[in-house]
């Protein structure tokens, strides 16, 4: 009779058997903000990898008499800003290297931070102490300053904007990897793989990876946001691109000598970064739920 | 014949704010086929036995002593390529609860043959191959399909006939079974004890069987070891512990099974709880729970006294009139 029961979960596992990443896809469809959000971030994305193509004004060119045209304007639909140039194709080019800037960071981070995070967590003792205490080290500021100390040590530009992110964010990845690896580390199934005979490196590698990916991956997603202001406040500050490059964070601040003309332009730049990184922030909340399959 | 298992004066203590003697003085010797059912409550050191024998115990905050030899190697001095050989591949061990002992983001087939590859260095085509093999081997229905599902997936006794499975993978000479059986229920319980017994007999392992659950050890065991308070207390074939039970501890917990006991009878309970192990009373260690214990009973440690050359129990009074008397009652 047992046997006819296993017959019966058989069948019922294989009509299911999508493994947990494919459970995982098929909760965030069927959350609609999650979705929306995506939608957007997609839009922006395509439009801001496309934007060359899509039949826009010059975003350099500007012109001395249609300076701080209102939103609506003819041939101008979002107005022009303080040089005269059209808004809507500085957004869409800005994107291009906003949103660059908003990720790689956080992507180099990721990287950085979870091979770190695993060893130290994974590993214990001496170099643990080693690994999180340099940690600490950097955790002493907070991290708009010290984004702003590293790029302005390192000076203006694209690349040290960069480079300064990625220090930024790597503290806070160590700290999430290592804590959930600890967790891990003590789970059965470390010793299972360890009783198998597997060595250190396949148990991180493997075994320990596998599992925590999931958990530092939401962290990661939700640190663009922050990343993307980050970005945006070392432009603002005249730390990350130069003028007359279309960044939101750089468009914002050339305007704002702008805001008591016409605000509404005035404000479209921080509107985009708003946008961008609440979706973000709800994308990461989602498959944070999305995740929770397992249990 | 040598044993394929000899563990001589085993001692583990784990070092910290407070030292905890978890293992005092085991020996155990065990034949080429042959089942030690190794029972105790718990806390007895059953599993740091079995941990202690594949040196999963962490190294920084363990002190080992005495000697452990598998098939003529030397455990104790295996370095850490060794023991990854070693592990596995000579001896392996399965788990109490395999919904946590299987990793579960990776199916079933994936962890079978990851395994192989390690230790056969067969491709992982070959590797697949295999974990078919044994998932056939542990009689699971349409095994193939199963390669594929997740430890999520699967009921609790396919859980642990999967973890059995990828254990016996590699073909060890010695399995360590840590309460395989105590997170199933009652019918699956049986089905997983008769197939372990049934593989064990097919491959000729050598099977340590640690349980709490003495009608599971009678079940399983050709002998049996009783540990307490980090001691092999007695042990004997099964029969004879079974039937003669000499340590008053083995009689305790022979009489505390539910099993036989009528209904509205009161269930004997041994009185007291085990010491604590940072603290181990001198002596023998259930002398404050015992009843014939006396004053030569806490002086000095207790060697082992002899039933039968077979059967051994470390007990002061087992020639004693009322040691008789109590084993009776």
């Amino acid at each position: 009779m047992s046997v006819l029961a296993d017959d019966l979960i058989d069948l019922a596992a294989t009509r299911k058997s999508r493994g947990y990443w494919g459970n995982v896809g098929r909760r965030l469809l069927r959350d609609p903000v999650s979705m929306i959000c995506a939608a957007i971030l997609l839009l922006i994305a395509l439009a801001a990898v496309f934007a060359p193509y899509l039949g826009l004004a010059d975003p350099y060119l500007g012109s001395m008499i249609r300076r701080l045209r209102p939103i609506g304007t003819a041939g101008y639909p979002l107005g022009t800003d303080e040089l005269g140039r059209d808004m809507l194709t500085r957004l869409v080019h800005g994107g291009r290297l906003s949103l660059l800037i908003g990720l790689l960071p956080v992507v180099f981070a990721f990287f950085i931070g979870t091979t770190l995070g695993i060893i130290a967590g994974y590993l214990g003792g001496v170099v643990n102490q080693l690994i999180m205490r340099t940690v600490d080290v950097f955790y002493a500021f907070p991290s708009v300053l010290l984004a702003i100390a590293i790029s302005g040590a390192l000076g203006g530009g694209l690349l040290n904007s960069l480079l300064s992110l990625t220090i930024v964010f790597i503290p806070p990845i160590v700290r999430v990897a290592e804590s959930v690896t600890t967790g891990v580390r003590s789970l059965d199934f470390v010793d299972a793989a360890r009783a198998s005979g597997a060595g250190a490196l396949t148990i991180m590698r493997v075994h320990i990876l596998g599992n925590v990916l999931g958990p530092i991956f939401v962290y990661a997603t939700s640190l663009i946001s922050v990343c993307m202001i980050l970005a945006a406040g070392l432009s603002f500050l005249g730390l990350g691109t130069k003028p007359p490059e279309p960044e939101w964070g750089l468009m914002l601040n050339t305007l704002r000598t702008a805001i008591y003309v016409n605000p509404w332009v005035a404000a479209l730049p921080g509107v985009m970064i708003f946008t961008v990184s609440i979706c973000f922030n709800l994308l990461s909340d989602g498959m944070r739920s999305a995740m929770d399959v397992r249990n | 014949m040598t044993p394929i298992i000899a563990i001589r004066d085993l001692t583990v203590c784990f070092t910290g704010e407070r030292n905890v003697n978890a293992l005092n003085g085991v020996d155990i010797s065990l034949a080429e086929g042959e089942v030690l059912g190794l029972i105790g409550e718990s806390g007895s050191g059953k599993s740091v036995t079995l941990k202690a024998l594949l040196r999963l115990l962490p190294p920084r905050r363990t002190r080992m002593t005495g000697s452990i030899h598998v098939a003529g190697r030397d455990v104790m001095a295996l370095d850490e390529a060794a023991l990854e050989d070693y592990r596995g591949g000579l001896v392996s061990m399965i788990f109490q609860e395999p919904m946590l002992a299987l990793d579960p983001v990776y199916t079933i087939g994936d962890q079978i043959a990851e395994a192989v590859v390690r230790h056969r260095g067969v491709s992982w085509a070959d590797g697949r191959k295999r974990a078919l093999e044994m998932l056939e081997g542990v009689r699971i229905r349409s095994a193939k399909r199963r390669l594929e599902a997740y430890p999520h997936e699967m009921s609790g006794g396919m859980r642990q006939r999967a973890m059995i499975a990828l254990a016996l993978s590699c073909g060890p000479k010695v399995l360590l079974a840590d309460e395989p059986t105590t997170a199933l229920d009652a019918t699956v319980q049986i089905q997983i004890l008769l197939l372990l017994r049934e593989l064990q007999r097919e491959m000729g392992m050598a099977v340590i069987f640690v349980t709490h659950d003495i009608g599971v050890a009678v079940e399983i065991s050709d002998r049996i070891a009783v540990m307490y308070a980090g001691r092999i207390v007695e042990t004997g074939s099964l029969r004879d512990v079974v039937k003669n039970p000499s340590h008053p501890y083995t009689r305790g917990l022979l009489h505390s099974t539910i099993h036989g006991a009528r209904r509205g009878e009161r269930l004997d309970a041994i009185p007291g709880a085990p010491p604590r192990l940072d603290r181990l009373p001198p002596g023998c260690p259930f002398a404050p729970r015992c009843a014939l214990a006396d004053t030569s009973c806490v002086q000095g440690d207790i060697a082992p006294v002899f039933v039968t050359p077979q059967h051994s129990a470390r007990c002061l009074k087992l020639g004693n009139p009322a040691h008789a008397r109590a084993g009776a009652a």
